[in-house]
């Protein structure tokens, strides 16, 4: 099913009468979400992603702005009408019930014609638990489950009724570390075979850009870009999405634009031909440097770092926004490096490198 | 845990309230058992000097008296008319009051006065209001009166009725205790109910609502079942009140435990109790352990029972 959010915006009224600060937590958010995508909703925490997802489920009602599944407007339809299924972060799996009863709980609320005879309930039921293999626990009860099988449940209640579009808000962030890994392959692989709209909601980049087919950048209510992982990662259109996306961050620097040169500090970096002279900032990818004794900037060496495959060096540069200098190098490059040496050098890859505006801080081409 | 040399503080921070204990409870309860295991048990001879044999006398005489069973029948219906009924209306009033959310702190206040409300005093409110309406003839004058009950029950068209003045049936007086009585008992369970609405995750309501769950099954498939410790507790603590129900009926029959030309009809245990503790403490005390014996045996069960339908 395809999801339509036009102009969708949500206002949280100013708490205390006596100041009139509202809070705009989504704004004016407008984008289709093709059908069975997976796509996920990223940000730092106050954005507004949550919100929207709730507005999507229709636990939140929107401030104004309209919500279209497929050609149906939603906009106005009650939770209990829409047919969304939502994993909680918390999962709200209910705890006096097992995890049959969990997951059979959705289907015993239909009514007229959807109502299910008691065998095929039970029989769907263990369709969904064996897609999300917990087949083999479903007389236990939530508090004797692990989180990530907690999760699955959870999974399971919300795909039981076959819903047109699944919610996930935060799905990874109470499982552990390698947990996570395990679980958002899990929910990849799951929503392949489903075919369902999934939209998900995470703070975690590494999280969205793994799995989704699209992700959704938003700051402080509002989108800041829409697009394939890759895409965004390797054209980002304002600093904020440059920084939030990438592991290790992408390095900022203080840098100025003059005669057609970029200039980060005294080191004339790149070419850059059509912007006028003025100060920006410059955002290096980690892979974006390329250690060379005929490179362009330079940096104090720090240390490096040795990650198995990949090298990492720590180095310092005056105009670097970020305490240290990341880079990310091949192995090769450790055994070229002399002992006591202080300076490294590096030329730059032109397409990792991204200028912003100082003002505005979005991206400048070119 | 404290530290050995630390103890002595321990204590003396705990003696007062272990002294108060000591002589208000604990020296009560071994003088119970003594007063009731003794033969022929009278306070002047004991004090007097006299010993007692040990015997059983007492109990035999208690559970022989015919009073006796009328105490126990009357206790029990109480019981088992008022806890079911208290702790369903409570858990009814406790969702609304939860759903509702102008006036919610106002209502709540409204419904927990009765209990800070002297049930004496509630008693004589209860009475004036079931006072049935017709002119009752004593030897020296004619009074009417009229109850506001039965005076709304004439609206509909209902021939007043015999509350609980002299000829009134022992079912009507029933009904009257058990309003009385049920109303008396919510506040306490509304409390208790509410508070533990309030702590229920809201985010339970919201995967009910996503997955379309009727209102009805909210309540008895969620609601209920996450409530099910509180509930336990309510009807725990409301039979062990149930059992010792005895100033309600003061308050409407005054210590005459029944209508006027029926004493002692709607008599309780703890009624039969105080009557006996003036001249027969070894009666009052014998019938004080079978009471406590039987609160012991339906708390074990309620226990049980809950044991098996709490989910936590």
């Amino acid at each position: 099913m395809k999801v339509e959010l036009q102009n969708l915006t949500k206002i949280f009224p100013s708490r205390n009468k006596k100041s009139n600060e509202e809070v705009i937590a989504v704004n004016d958010f407008t984008l289709t979400i093709p059908d069975g995508k997976l796509v996920g909703l990223l940000g730092p925490s106050g954005c507004g992603k949550s919100t929207t997802l709730y507005m999507i489920s229709g636990l939140q009602k929107s401030s104004s702005g309209k919500i279209f599944f497929g050609e149906e407007d939603v906009t106005n339809v009650s939770p209990e009408n829409r047919g969304v299924g939502l994993v909680f972060q918390n999962y709200a799996l209910y705890p006096h019930m097992t995890v049959k009863q969990n997951i059979l709980f959705p289907l015993q609320n239909l009514t007229g014609k959807d109502k299910l005879p008691k065998n095929e309930m039970i029989e769907r039921a263990y369709e969904v638990a064996r897609l999300v293999q917990i087949d083999d626990l479903m007389e236990r009860k939530p508090n004797e489950l692990s989180g990530g099988q907690q999760q699955r449940v959870a999974i399971a209640r919300a795909l039981v009724k076959m819903p047109r579009i699944l919610l996930l808000d935060e799905p990874l962030s109470n499982l552990d570390a390698r947990l996570r890994l395990q679980t958002r392959e899990e929910i990849r692989r799951i929503q392949k075979e489903t075919g369902i709209t999934t939209i998900f909601v995470t703070h975690d980049q590494e999280e969205a850009m793994s799995i989704s087919d699209m992700i959704i950048v938003m700051k402080l209510g509002v989108v800041q870009q829409v697009g394939k992982p890759q895409d965004i990662y390797d054209d980002p259109t304002n600093l904020f999405v440059a920084k939030f996306l990438g592991t290790p961050p992408i390095n900022v620097f203080d840098g100025k634009v003059q005669g057609g040169k970029l200039y980060i500090g005294e080191d004339a970096v790149l070419d850059v031909n059509g912007i006028d002279d003025r100060d920006v900032y410059v955002g290096i990818r980690p892979e974006g440097f390329v250690p060379s004794d005929k490179g362009e900037l330079h940096c104090g060496l720090n240390n490096v770092e040795v990650m198995g495959r990949d090298v990492s060096i720590v180095s310092t540069n005056a105009a670097s926004l970020n305490p240290v200098v990341r880079s990310i190098v091949s192995s090769e490059y450790v055994k070229t490096i002399a002992e006591g040496q202080e300076i490294v050098s590096y030329s730059l890859v032109p397409h990792k490198v991204f200028i912003f505006d100082k003002e505005t801080e979005e991206r400048i081409y070119f | 845990m404290v530290e050995n040399k630390h103890q002595w503080k321990a204590w003396i921070y705990l003696s007062p309230a272990i002294v108060l204990l000591l002589v208000f409870t604990v020296w009560p309860i071994i003088n119970t058992l003594i007063m009731a295991f003794s033969e022929n048990y009278s306070s002047l001879a004991g004090v007097g000097g006299q010993t007692f044999q040990f015997g059983l006398g007492n109990f035999t005489k208690v559970v022989q008296y015919k009073g006796f069973v009328t105490c126990l029948k009357n206790t029990m219906l109480l019981c088992v008319l008022t806890v079911p009924l208290s702790t369903v209306l409570a858990l009814l009033i406790s969702v609304c009051l939860n759903a509702i959310k102008p006036f919610q702190k106002l209502l709540q206040t409204i419904y927990f006065l009765p209990y800070v409300t002297n049930s004496i005093a509630i008693g004589m409110v209860f009475a004036a209001m079931f006072n049935i309406i017709g002119n009752i003839s004593s030897e020296s004058s004619i009074i009417t009166t009229a109850g506001i009950i039965n005076n709304f029950l004439g609206l509909f068209g209902v021939e007043p009725i015999n509350w609980i003045n002299a000829g009134s049936s022992y079912w009507a007086n029933i009904t009257v205790m058990v309003i009385y009585i049920v109303w008396n008992a919510l506040p306490f369970k509304i409390l208790i109910l509410l508070g533990g609405l309030q702590s229920v995750n809201k985010q339970y309501y919201d995967a009910a609502k996503i997955d379309s769950t009727p209102k009805w099954r909210v309540l008895t498939k969620i609601t209920v079942p996450l409530l099910s410790p509180m509930i336990a507790y309510v009807v725990i603590t409301g039979f062990i009140g149930g059992f010792k129900e005895y100033s309600s009926i003061v308050g409407i029959f005054d210590v005459g435990m029944g209508p006027a030309g029926d004493h002692g009809r709607l008599n309780t245990m703890v009624g039969y109790i105080y009557e006996s503790i003036k001249n027969q403490q070894g009666r009052a005390s014998a019938a004080a352990l079978i009471l406590f014996g039987i609160i012991f045996i339906v708390t074990m069960i309620n226990l049980y029972v809950s044991k098996k339908k709490t989910h936590f």
